[in-house]
């Protein structure tokens, strides 16, 4: 307590742009750990099924597209049993919106911590990282079994899984920053950002191998950060095609939506208790 | 030497009205488009309010410093400022050591979690760390008296118990600087007397203390030094009791008797509002064992059929003690203008104290005129016990029966 107490802490007038104080994150890190423990049990509290819920929706999911998509419209899959393949996708993109949507609610759905108590307010986007990944981690064994079903094996880039995760979180929580600090201001942020997820949906290779968009349109599709990211976690678990070089694109924009994802936050942040 | 542990230097803080609240997507989306074409229409008044102004202030490491004032004169803003909830418009304030902040009691609890998962949550947002929280669970388990529905969801608390544990929670921060807002005013007595109890020990030892309150007696048992807040500045600071006296002074300023000036268009107008002691007179001092009389002048200048007069007593503590009506049916036969005076009398049943009148004139449909602490008096002699809203004397029965 006497490091904390020879140190005087300041609160003076914004200028500008602030940098996020990585020092002060770290001192609130079990804040960060309860606050996505909280999300957890809440979800499954007085729910009959619990857990079980993180095992059936992927599964789910999976199901649905495998019929819709496979057995009706017949979308192609890389060579790979089209259940596998869709579940990877489905996989990336629920840890994907369901995480971006806790974090742009991360503020207006705990106004009373963020008018009543200090705490950094990157705390609570962070957070809403956490419970997403222990989805991700039961989908991830899921997988197993189905891969074991369907003998698909994954090979030596399986070791670039975590880099890929990492990546995964780094645009969701450049997105989920954004789109929290908008929510604070705009409440309808949530009614237009749950529309863009869904065209963003289809603009993502979640269904369908990104080998089917050819010529001009491949172009563009580079653009989107999270074909890329869907193709090298197929890579990675299914020993698919690795990502063209062009993804590099998709990863330059990620990179300028994290940064600007910081940015945004560690400018506005001070504010959110004035108008949340 | 212990130096200060808060430093407040020109703190102002500004909010606009009327700018950031109700604003949706589509009104900026609109306001932006019509500046792009040129078309820019001059923008909504936007309201400013200065919830501080020019506040310098200092806490010297180990000292109790109360914060008194009026609703609205800024003294939660500089809860806020001090606990860097929210930034200050110019200015800086300074803080050394762990601040911990009591504005509200229960701060994110989720009624979902039981007891045990709510303490450890409410301990890490109060800023606790695991291990303190560890070490001192039983302790805080105990104080509040919840343990056996410590793993029962808090949904299904009732609010006193839930006030308990939150407080429990609270009251086992160890922070340097402990900073508390009126939470005296949410429990029953004897949770404001834990909380009393609390804050005394922690000032014993050596943390600092910041405490706001409407309750006087608190703070002059609490604060050594008090700073006065009104409208955003500092009025006085200094030795409690003196600035408490001067507080004091200036509710009671209007002592007695109030006029005011009354505005020729309004419907019914206010004119005077009299505290009057047993042989009429407007009273500065009235004695507790008398009983009052309060006198409400109106002027009603169009017909205000159901007309009403009300007045209402709040003690210091801002409770309502007394809200009396001359109706509460609604005959319909009265109101034609004219110059009113009412009076209604209170019999001695107000312990002594400081007491505030609220004036009311209207119908049984709408508020005409609302006066809020439009006078002050003050009662005296009687039983000092204080806590109590009533002073009734009730007589008693009681025999020997063995």
């Amino acid at each position: 307590m006497t490091s904390v107490a020879d140190r005087w802490v300041e609160n003076r007038a914004p200028t500008g742009w602030h940098k996020v104080d990585l020092r002060e994150l770290w001192a609130y890190r079990e804040l960060i750990v309860f606050l996505a423990i909280r999300d957890v049990k809440v979800r499954y509290k007085q729910a009959v099924l619990g857990m079980a819920w993180a095992v059936l929706q992927p599964l789910a999911g999976a199901l649905v597209f495998t019929l819709v998509f496979d057995r009706i419209a017949k979308l192609p899959s890389d060579g790979i049993p089209y259940p596998v393949f869709a579940f990877v996708g489905v996989m990336v993109w629920s840890y994907f919106t369901a995480s971006v949507q806790t974090a742009m609610s991360s503020l207006v759905g705990n106004v009373g911590l963020v008018t009543k108590v200090y705490f950094p307010r990157m705390a609570a986007p962070i957070a809403a990282m956490g419970p997403g990944l222990l989805d991700m981690g039961i989908s991830l064994l899921i997988l197993a079994v189905l891969m074991a079903v369907y003998g698909v094996t994954p090979g030596i880039a399986l070791l670039a899984l975590p880099l890929c995760i990492v990546v995964l979180v780094a645009l969701t929580f450049g997105v989920g920053l954004i789109l929290a600090t908008l929510n604070v201001r705009y409440r309808d942020v949530k009614g237009v950002s749950s529309l863009l997820l869904q065209l963003w949906l289809f603009a993502s290779p979640v269904a369908y191998a990104s080998s089917v968009i050819r010529d001009r349109w491949a172009a563009l599709y580079a653009l989107n950060p999270m074909a890329g990211l869907i193709d090298a976690f197929r890579w990675s678990l299914l020993g698919t095609p690795a990502p063209k070089p062009s993804a590099l694109i998709g990863l330059v924009i990620l990179v300028l939506i994290l940064v600007a994802g910081l940015a945004v936050f560690a400018r506005e942040e001070r504010r959110f208790a004035d108008i949340i | 030497m212990p130096g200060n542990a808060v430093e407040l230097q020109g703190v102002s803080k500004r909010y606009l009205l009327g700018e950031d609240h109700g604003a949706n997507l589509r009104e900026t989306i609109t306001v932006l488009g019509s500046r792009l074409v040129g078309r820019a229409r001059p923008r909504p008044p936007v309201e400013e309010v200065w919830s501080l102004r020019d506040v310098d202030l200092e806490v010297p490491e180990g000292e109790a410093l109360g914060v008194i004032g009026r609703n609205g004169a800024g003294k939660s803003t500089l809860l806020k400022v001090l606990t860097r909830i929210t930034e200050p418009t110019t200015g800086v304030s300074r803080t050394r050591g762990r601040v911990g902040a009591l504005l509200e009691v229960g701060t994110g609890f989720h009624p979902e979690l039981t007891g045990r998962e709510n303490v450890y949550l409410n301990g890490a947002i109060l800023g606790m760390t695991r291990k303190e929280m560890d070490r001192r669970f039983d302790e805080i388990v105990e104080f509040s008296g919840v343990e056996r529905f410590l793993d029962t969801p808090i949904k299904r608390y009732s609010s006193g118990m839930y006030l308990r544990l939150a407080f429990s929670v609270a009251a086992h921060l160890e922070p340097d600087i402990l900073v508390v807002d009126e939470v005296l005013a949410v429990g029953d007595a004897e949770f404001q007397r834990k909380c009393l109890g609390r804050m005394e020990m922690a000032e014993g030892e050596g943390r600092t203390v910041i405490f706001v309150s409407h309750y006087l007696d608190a703070v002059l048992r609490l604060c050594p030094t008090t700073v006065w807040l009104d409208a955003g500045r500092v009025v006085k600071a200094g030795p409690t009791a003196d600035v408490v006296g001067a507080y004091l002074s200036t509710t009671v300023q209007h002592m007695g008797t109030r006029e005011f000036a009354s505005d020729p268009s309004a419907a019914a107008s206010v004119t005077a509002v009299r505290a009057l002691d047993p042989s009429g007179r407007p009273a500065v001092l009235l004695q507790r064992d008398d009983p009052v009389t309060l006198e409400v002048r109106f002027v009603v200048r169009s017909p205000l059929p159901t007309l009403n007069v009300a007045v209402s007593v709040e003690n210091l503590r801002g409770i309502k003690v007394l809200d009396e009506a001359w109706f509460d049916s609604a005959p319909e036969d009265r109101g034609e203008p004219g110059e009113y005076v009412a009076r209604v009398e209170i019999p001695p049943v107000l312990p002594a104290g400081e007491y505030s009148v609220s004036a009311w004139v209207g119908t049984a449909y709408e508020t005409v005129v609302w006066e809020p602490d439009a006078l002050g008096f003050r009662l005296e002699g009687g039983n000092a016990r204080s806590d109590r809203l009533l002073e009734l004397g009730l007589p008693w029965d009681v025999r020997r029966i063995d």
